[in-house]
């Protein structure tokens, strides 16, 4: 796949692009009109993580006990769900922005329709971001009051990772889908996974960055890293500054993300 | 009637009609195979990395790595298993899209039907395909396994049949019912309910006496569980002959369940 | 053109992708209430005018005012006033038929409770009332189209483009359309069309212009471009393939006008009864002989030497 990505190009025309997103709303609307009829898909999005948390809670919490974060022992399931909640933010934010959005950009041409009417690319990027995140927030909810049934819950700051999980999904959605543009085929997508799989199982997810030993800094690399230490750090009600650095990791991916997807739309489509 | 009987097994054993539609799946798989032997590569790595390595060295410093491991580091124990997991993601997969594509698609079953090949030469044909890509996904595992000290055992060289037998196990019953399917409609919940909870409670991950008691039948009943332990065994031992024996059974009966009922949905479908 | 403002003006509009020029700087100017037409073959560059018009594709040169705005930089106030109906059905297979007029109502800034009204009001014109509730992919061709063309006018635009709206369709679901774009027309909606039809053409549109190869090479009224370019009727008469240019010297003076084409001969004449007696009189007999009116095909044939649908 060769990207050609010119910063420059780009920074000058975020403004324009920017400053035409008026109605992103709609195009939400319209996600919420499909899903009345495929609602069932939707509630079943949420067991695969919650799978994932039971099996770690019923058979590898005996075996690995204990975890230290932060100076804090903590058992193994609690120590994993958030970050297979942040993993599940991802997860659901890439589906979202990657084969969704190809099959309505490319195959139905979805999109041409939308931009005769006085929507904009800016506006569809946009609408479609937000409503991968919009359901991705009901995923996270859902899931935290999971944990907190659980008793995994040790903070009430732990309300802040929905919003974390907000972060993640925005910033995800918006790398997906600015990818989603470049792709020609459905086969191109074959390497989706060859890239969400990586960073699922070597973001501190399943162990302390500790145990990365002098890797660690690989972890650094991993934008859904950020998004596992806001969490955690949610969890245990703890403040530290560098969770302004996590934050600022996301929101830089999402706005340079969306900014590339809404120009690419515009390239692909008003020709 | 045993005459007849007879007979038809002979023609059925003796035609070369099954292998012609395989060829044609082979022919389609040769030009990608190479992406194909690296991604059966590159996933198990990428698991053994992030999982065996990772999650291993907690398992084997915690507090009950002896009483429910024994020797067997958490590494060994988990790898071993990646050759039935691997191969149910890949004939799943392989037996639900790639095969509904050849009744919807493509329709290229309904094409080789109008020539002299039957419905059962299209389905035994299927067959050997997802046996094909199966040893290829195992053949995989064991590069990679391969690799490290833990688990470089002669029983590698046997393991991917255990791969073969366990993607059978899911491939063809899948298969079966993909036949009877106009949509890929419930192909994601089957992954969801079906594939995934076994993949996370059949005993990949730690063995299925961790499980509460009254879950632990339900993990006796599915592929998953026989194809782990016949794999790791293959591979680590330990395992009485009997016990080999019955996952054996087991498996074999889910693959043979599993193509009657693929000749009869492909049947009704291409003769409909 | 009155005190009223021409919807669509253009002055030596070009369109380039990359190497190869698909508009090559023509000259429009549509006036209100008017049905406006680009005849021309595939390929001509009627679709790629019409995406200029529809400010989903920004002229390399020239200039163009849509309601005497720029489309580059006022697409969105323009695009409210417009309504599109693209060439391929661009239908929302995700919803069904009301959800589909409902949401395009949204995308224009109408409330729900007007678009649901105007989305049942449209779908009676359609007549497709009773597909309502179902998905669009089930629907045959021309009521996809029909679907189409109340989703273009769920805005009440002043400005309704249609880029082949009858391809594809059987003649029975073509004059159903006609049917309902002459009455649009009747209200006053001013209609830019692109069609490879001379009889659909010839049905709808008040003035047209013929295109070929990005370029304009005719425009008037369908009947002023039959009356100018050639004449009232057509003998078209058969002796055998291979055989037709060879008879040319034999059947010079009988009409006006001869056009070769592989399979015929085509003898241009303001009485072609007349022509055809002349022939026999000649004692030239063909294979077979017909005698019709002149069409825009004929026209088209005129102009650029080649058949309109090849």
């Amino acid at each position: 796949m060769s990207v050609s990505l010119n910063p420059a190009a780009y920074t000058r025309i975020v403004p324009a692009v920017v400053f035409d997103i008026k109605r992103p709303h709609l195009l939400v609307e319209r996600s919420l009109m499909v899903t009345r009829r495929s609602w069932v898909a939707m509630v079943s999005g949420f067991f695969e993580p919650l799978f994932y948390l039971l099996s770690i809670r019923i058979g590898l919490s005996a075996l690995v006990g204990d975890i230290e974060v932060g100076g804090q022992l903590i058992a193994y399931d609690a120590f994993v769900a958030p970050g297979l909640m942040a993993a599940s933010a991802m997860n659901g934010a890439v589906f979202d922005s990657t084969m969704n959005v190809f099959f309505k950009l490319k195959i139905t041409k979805l999109y041409d329709s939308v931009l005769s009417t006085p929507l904009t690319a800016g506006d569809v990027a946009l609408g479609e971001i937000m409503f991968a995140v919009l359901r991705g927030a009901l995923y996270s909810t859902a899931f935290m009051v999971t944990m907190w049934v659980m008793g995994m819950v040790e903070s009430p700051w732990f309300l802040l990772s929905v919003p974390a999980c907000v972060l993640i999904g925005f910033a995800f959605a918006s790398i997906g889908m600015a990818l989603t543009t470049f792709m020609r085929s459905f086969e191109d997508f074959e390497y989706v996974p060859a890239a969400t799989l990586p960073l699922f199982l070597f973001s501190a997810t399943f162990y302390p960055v500790s145990q990365y030993g002098e890797w660690g800094w690989v972890v650094q690399l991993s934008p859904l890293y950020h998004g596992v230490e806001l969490i955690r750090a949610a969890n245990l009600g703890e403040w530290r500054v560098e969770l302004l650095a996590h934050i600022a990791v996301l929101v830089v991916i999402t706005v340079v993300g969306s900014a590339i997807a809404a120009r690419r739309i515009e390239r692909l489509l008003l020709t | 009637m045993g005459a007849v009987m007879r007979s038809g097994m002979q023609r059925r054993l003796t035609s070369w009609a099954p292998v012609r539609v395989y060829l044609r799946d082979w022919t389609f798989f040769r030009r990608m195979w190479w992406s194909v032997m690296l991604g059966s590569i590159i996933q198990p790595l990428l698991f053994l990395l992030g999982v065996g390595l990772g999650i291993g060295e907690l398992v084997d410093n915690g507090p009950a790595a002896a009483n429910v491991l024994g020797d067997t580091s958490y590494f060994a124990f988990y790898a071993t298993a990646l050759f039935a997991t691997s191969a149910m993601f890949v004939l799943s997969q392989e037996a639900m899209w790639g095969t509904l594509d050849g009744f919807q698609w493509s329709s290229a079953h309904v094409a080789m039907i109008s020539t002299p090949l039957t419905p059962t030469d299209v389905a035994i044909g299927k067959a050997l395909h997802y046996a094909m890509r199966a040893l290829f996904t195992g053949v995989g595992v064991a590069l990679v396994l391969a690799l490290f000290d833990d688990t470089r055992r002669v029983g590698l060289l046997l393991a991917p049949f255990g791969s073969v037998l366990t993607g059978l196990a899911f491939g063809l019953p899948i298969a079966a019912w993909t036949g009877s399917r106009t949509t890929d409609a419930s192909f994601p919940a089957i992954l969801r309910f079906g594939v995934i909870p076994m993949f996370l409670f059949g005993g990949a991950f730690y063995p299925i006496t961790q499980l509460p008691g009254w879950l632990q039948p339900v993990a006796w009943i599915t592929p998953l569980w026989h194809g782990v332990e016949l794999c790791r065994a293959m591979v680590l031992g330990g395992t009485s002959p009997a016990q080999m024996a019955m996952h054996l059974g087991v498996l074999l009966a889910f693959c043979s369940l599993g193509l009657f009922a693929m000749t009869k949905t492909f049947a009704a479908r291409l003769r409909a | 053109m009155g005190s009223q403002q021409s919807p669509v003006v253009g002055s030596s509009l070009v369109k380039r992708f990359g190497d190869f020029t698909a508009v090559d700087g023509i000259d429009i100017e549509v006036a209100p209430g008017e049905a406006f037409g680009f005849l021309g073959p595939n390929g001509a560059g009627k679709t790629s005018t019409m995406r200029m018009i529809g400010c989903v594709s920004p002229p390399t040169a020239g200039t163009l005012r849509i309601f005497g705005l720029d489309p580059v930089a006022d697409g969105r106030k323009i695009r409210a006033r417009m309504g599109v109906v693209p060439q391929l059905d661009q239908l929302d297979n995700d919803l069904t038929v009301l959800e589909n007029l409902m949401i395009y109502g949204r995308y224009f800034d109408l409330s729900r409770k007007a678009a649901a009204a105007r989305a049942n009001e449209l779908l009676e014109f359609v007549q497709l009332t009773e597909k309502a509730d179902s998905k669009v992919d089930p629907l045959s061709g021309g009521q996809k189209r029909r679907v189409s063309i109340a989703r273009s006018l769920i805005n009440e635009p002043d400005l309704l483009l249609l880029d082949e709206p009858t391809t594809g369709l059987d003649p029975q679901a073509r004059h159903v359309l006609w049917d309902r774009l002459y009455q649009l027309k009747e209200r006053g909606a001013t209609q830019v069309i692109t069609t490879h039809f001379m009889d659909e053409a010839e049905q709808l549109c008040d003035r047209l212009v013929v295109m070929d190869a990005g370029k304009i090479v005719a425009e008037g009224s369908p009947q002023g471009l039959i009356s100018k370019h050639v004449r009232r009727e057509v003998l078209e008469v058969r002796f055998g393939y291979g055989l037709n240019e060879s008879m040319v010297p034999k059947v010079d003076g009988v009409g006006d006008r001869i056009e070769i084409l592989p399979d015929r001969l085509l003898l241009y004449s303001d009485d072609g009864d007349a022509a055809l007696s002349e022939l026999h009189r000649r004692e030239i007999i063909p294979e077979s002989a017909l005698v019709r009116r002149s069409s825009l095909e004929d026209v088209f044939l005129k102009l650029t030497g080649r058949t309109l649908v090849e």
